[in-house]
């Protein structure tokens, strides 16, 4: 501080202003000011004058005070510490210091202008935010309603351009003046719809009693003016309708929130490991209900129905129950409501059951159809092929919503996480609670922001040629051990689950009808090795990422990602060929009953050893290895949690579940349960044996991407496979609502058919659906204008993105004109303070 | 359910709802919580609006604030009185303001107040200086600190004066994806 002594002629001026000169002087910039700003807007220079006006007055108080001490300028003349100072005059050698850092000699008048400037002070005083709330209702009012008149509103509360300009308010608030702007405020809230008022009072920041004051003032005046205006009795059952959803709704949201699950199991995540690790039971959580969706959808219309109506019993009776089945899937649950197989191929109704359905040909299918009595009736087929078309359907509505929403809370601005200010203002987690958890996390931010420091401080790019084609040479060499490895393994469940099908079969044919033991056991080989790749495969991936030593710990996020998921979507694509290509295909070939039952139980089997494998995981590379590490290592680290690996393993089992719908309409119930089951031991596994991650962790994009994923390959594929399944491939002939039909989707043909037949006005119908669901040019069409929607939605989000660089760019070029507006009020003040002075100020410049 | 009317009338549930981010049910629970701070303080009945003060010393106990480095800057911000001394209102909008449902501007601007130390409007380097201290736990050397506190300010500030006014500070949040997620305590 000491620097800035006497180096500018304008504080030496200043300086030797006496108070009762500077009267005048304000008297001329007044002046000045009018004159200058005949059709500029002149508030902000009032409030400028007004400034300027109180700035004096200060001079007069602290030369009155103080009269040994002299105005403020000269003070900045003096050594440090000389005279004893007050907390303004402190404050304004600190505003006063950077500006001679870039030698841009303010004065503390403009300095004072610039701390009252609007925008600095949004969210400190009451007035300023009543009146910038009130500009917004105000905004708001007009784009709901219809214009209000502005002649009726206080001039100084008229909405401005901006929609941002806040009352710059002096010291001397006027009690008075706030009352007509809260009066203003409350008008505009009482015109709003209730759900925009209320929107607008929890946005307020104001204190909750401020806040429910207005909101009282509000009311009242709501019903005074009701009390006035003679309300019609419609009007006012329209209000207490109004009322009446409003409480049904607040109950709703009650009920709502009662349902939260595990919200002290959540909270104690998210305290102790942050953000990241919580995303991923948060992911669970959402998964959870997904299936729960799927279930309720398949349970109501499809195994309620078929419970209470069983058909008629296998010839063989019930099988014993031995505990493999819960492994295998078989036996006592082939014949259940479990599967495909169980399902009747009738009408349902409420007195007598179509006795033996005919295994095959249409004509008697459709006999069956006519002999239904009327009423209450229930068409198996039909219901079977709408439910999962539905499920499907809403599912896929929902996930495209969830992945739009969490697009548009990430992906605001991207290029802008290395940020050092940002580290320093958003990088802390106040979730975060447990002692060693938030030392971590500052050790963390401590670290990053030194590489941060180095990276700002280092020149790029100091690597040779020859060190690049080395790392390149590396990149490429764990690439092609992934990709050999995934191949290798693909081939080999290939091989595997052939096997295993020619082994059936001979089986099969050897000794018919004789369940062995070790024929069931058999069975698990297929979901066990896949399990055993899924578990082992990452490993090897993540030993290749740790030979290619990535720079940022995103890239190398992000090349992990899309390996684990290259493994999943080729075992899943190669055991899909496996059970649609072949089993489907083959089976009748090869006498074998059911089909679809069969996948249905593969699939059972494989979720249900996915379960297994992660839970041994969990176990023995989590648990025994912590007590490895920390017994036998003597180590105190303890392993990471790794969320991308695991993200994608719940992503894994939800399109198994997915897969499985068709087969296995309770599918989702298992699943359901697994997923609960994942739940407490994933969180038992965490708070066990893990620590917080050392890596940071982005975690709404993360979010996004996995979301997206969930969408992308694994919805899509799922469903994919599924319509394949409805649209091409030939039900068995001896099981299944589908029997005898040669694709499920002629159930809904024949169900239309019949409907002209018996009511012939509806034949628009079954020309509708002639042509819209079993042409397949209307498909492409559809798909078209799907696909066209969606790149025009890119081309929108595309062009926002372009809209918030320009953006972002104006506020720069703002910034740079309010610069030079401060500069110029600097330079306008100067040359009218100077001339009454010039000589003085010379002489004391000498 | 009958607990439920001695605390609070449903008037004054419905302005809590209409005013906060929380539910009914909610407001219950912060009661409960702020009740448990100081049980022979703080009333059962809050039907006549009683005139009750928690001092920071309490509130900052509290688990979810307990290690947190800015537990006492929170506590200040969101008091009337800028001490620290919080009524149950307070305590309402101070997790109504970290819940999850918030608003971004809502948050930024009472990340604002708490990040700035000397309550001065700006962030400005002494605010930053300690910022960055209790961030790191004073594992950074002060040139470090000082480096920090130039790129951070050469970074967001707009009107080129040398420190963070809330516009400046809002521009940068609004950039930051992570920011409404990191910013919000489970209650």
């Amino acid at each position: 501080m000491a620097g800035n002594v006497g180096l500018s002629p304008h504080y030496l001026e200043a300086g030797l202003e006496s108070p009762i000169d500077e009267e005048g002087v304000h008297d001329s910039f007044s002046q000045l000011i009018a004159e200058q700003s005949e059709d500029g807007p002149e508030f902000e220079l009032q409030a400028l004058a007004r400034e300027l006006d109180e700035e004096d007055r200060d001079y007069v108080n602290a030369y009155l005070t103080n009269p040994d001490q002299k105005p403020q300028g000269e003070v900045r003349q003096k050594p440090q510490g000389e005279v004893r100072r007050g907390r303004r005059d402190l404050d304004r050698d600190e505003e006063a210091e950077p500006l001679n850092q870039t030698a841009e000699k303010w004065s503390s008048a403009t300095l004072r202008v610039l701390s009252s400037m609007p925008s600095r002070t949004i969210g400190r005083t009451r007035g300023a935010i009543i009146s910038q709330y009130y500009n917004r209702t105000t905004e708001l009012r007009m784009r709901r309603h219809s214009r209000p008149s502005i002649r009726d509103l206080h001039h100084s509360s008229r909405p401005s351009l901006r929609g941002y300009r806040v009352q710059s308010d002096s010291n001397e608030t006027d009690g008075a003046n706030e009352m007509k702007k809260q009066d203003n405020l409350v008008n505009n809230l009482q015109s709003l719809s209730v759900s925009d008022r209320d929107r607008m009072l929890r946005a307020m920041p104001l204190g909750v009693a401020a806040k429910s004051e207005i909101r009282r003032l509000v009311l009242c005046k709501e019903q005074i003016s009701k009390a006035h205006g003679q309300i019609h009795c419609c009007s006012q059952l329209k209000f207490n309708v109004i009322i009446a959803a409003r409480h049904a709704w607040y109950s709703w949201l009650s009920f709502l929130h009662s349902l939260q699950l595990w919200h002290v199991a959540l909270k104690r995540v998210g305290g102790r490991f942050g953000t990241g690790v919580l995303s991923y039971f948060l992911f669970l959580k959402t998964l959870l209900f997904f299936n729960l969706f799927l279930f309720l959808v398949t349970g109501l219309f499809l195994v309620l129905p078929q419970a209470v109506h069983p058909p008629e019993p296998p010839p063989q009776g019930h099988l014993n129950f031995s505990g493999l089945e819960l492994l295998t899937g078989r036996g006592y649950f082939s014949d259940s409501v479990m599967y495909y197989g169980y399902y009747s191929n009738y009408t349902l109704n409420g007195r007598s059951r179509m006795s033996g359905a005919p295994p095959n040909a249409s004509a008697d299918e459709s006999a069956s159809f006519e002999s239904a009595p009327r009423g209450l009736s229930y068409n198996m087929p039909l219901a079977y092929f709408f439910t999962i078309g539905m499920a499907f359907f809403i599912t896929c509505i929902i996930l495209v919503y969830c992945m739009s929403k969490s697009f548009g809370q990430s992906f605001r601005v991207e290029k802008s996480h290395d940020m050092v200010a940002m580290k320093v203002f958003c990088s802390w987690d106040f979730k975060v609670i447990k002692k060693p958890s938030v030392a971590l996390m500052s050790e963390n931010i401590s670290t990053q922001l030194k590489e941060l420091l180095a990276d700002v401080n280092r020149d790029h790019d100091n690597k040779t040629l020859g060190q690049k084609l080395c790392r390149l040479t590396v990149h490429c060499l764990a690439w092609s051990i992934c990709i050999g490895s995934t191949m290798a393994c693909a081939l080999a469940v290939y091989y595997l689950a052939d096997h295993m099908y020619n082994g059936r079969h001979l089986l099969a044919h050897i000794n018919t009808m004789d369940p062995q033991l070790g024929g069931e056991a058999s069975l698990l080989a297929l979901p066990v090795g896949v399990s055993l790749i899924n578990l082992l495969l990452p490993g090897l991936f993540n030993a290749a990422a740790w030979m290619e030593e990535y720079d940022s710990p995103s890239v190398r996020t992000y090349v992990a990602i899309s390996r684990n998921l290259m493994l999943k979507m080729c075992l899943l694509g190669v055991l899909c060929y496996h059970w649609l290509g072949r089993e489907a295909v083959e089976s009748q070939a090869l006498g074998q009953q059911c089909w679809e039952s069969f996948v249905g139980q593969e699939l059972y089997r494989f979720l249900l050893m996915d379960l297994v494998f992660t839970v041994l995981d969990t176990l023995f590379g989590e648990f025994l290895w912590r007590l490895f590490s920390e017994k036998v290592l003597k180590r105190s680290r303890r392993p990471v949690f790794d969320i991308a690996r695991n993200v994608l393993e719940l992503i894994y089992g939800q399109t198994l579940a997915w897969l499985g719908v068709l087969f296995s309409p309770l599918l989702p119930g298992v699943q359901i349960i697994k997923l609960l089951l994942l739940f407490y031991i994933k969180m038992g596994s965490v708070m066990l044996n893990c620590q917080a991650p050392r890596k940071p962790y982005r975690a709404s994009q993360m979010t996004t991407i996995f979301i997206t994923l969930l969408c992308f390959p694994a919805f899509l594929g799922a469903s994919v496979c599924v319509t394949y399944t409805m649209w091409s491939i030939s039900p068995s002939s001896s099981c299944g609502p589908f029997r005898g039909l040669k694709t499920m989707m002629q159930a809904g043909r024949l169900w239309v058919e019949q409907l002209e037949r018996d009511t012939p006005s509806l034949a628009w119908l079954a020309t509708a659906h002639a042509y819209l669901v079993e042409n397949p040019l209307f498909l492409f069409v559809a798909a078209g204008i799907f696909l066209i929607v969606i790149y025009f939605h890119t081309q929108v989000v595309g062009g926002q993105r372009k809209i918030i660089d320009l953006l972002q760019e104006q506020i720069k070029n703002e910034g740079e004109d309010k610069k030079f507006l401060i500069m110029r009020l600097q330079s306008i003040h100067e040359k009218k303070r100077s001339p009454p002075r010039h000589s003085s100020s010379q002489d004391s410049a000498c | 359910m009958g607990n439920k009317q001695t605390i609070f009338t449903d008037e004054q549930l419905d302005a809590y709802q209409d005013c906060t981010y929380f539910t009914r049910k909610e407001i219950l629970r912060l009661h409960g919580r702020y009740h448990e701070l100081a049980p022979h303080l703080v009333p059962m009945d809050y039907t006549k609006e009683p005139d009750c003060k928690l001092p920071l010393a309490l509130i900052v106990n509290m688990p979810e604030l307990n290690e947190n480095p800015f537990r006492n800057r929170i506590v200040e911000s969101f008091s009337e009185d800028g001490l620290g001394n919080l009524s149950f209102n307070d305590f309402v909008d101070m997790f109504s303001v970290l819940s999850e449902t918030a608003s971004r501007e809502l948050k930024a601007i009472y990340a604002f107040k708490i990040y700035d130390f000397n309550v001065d409007n700006f962030l400005c380097k002494e605010d930053l200086e300690k910022t960055l201290n209790r961030l790191t736990k004073e594992e950074l050397t002060s040139e470090e600190v000082q480096l920090v506190c130039e790129k951070t300010i050469e970074e967001a500030d707009l009107d080129g004066d040398h420190k963070l006014s809330y516009a400046d500070f809002e521009n940068m949040i609004t950039r930051a994806p992570d920011f409404l997620s990191t910013f919000h305590i489970r209650i």
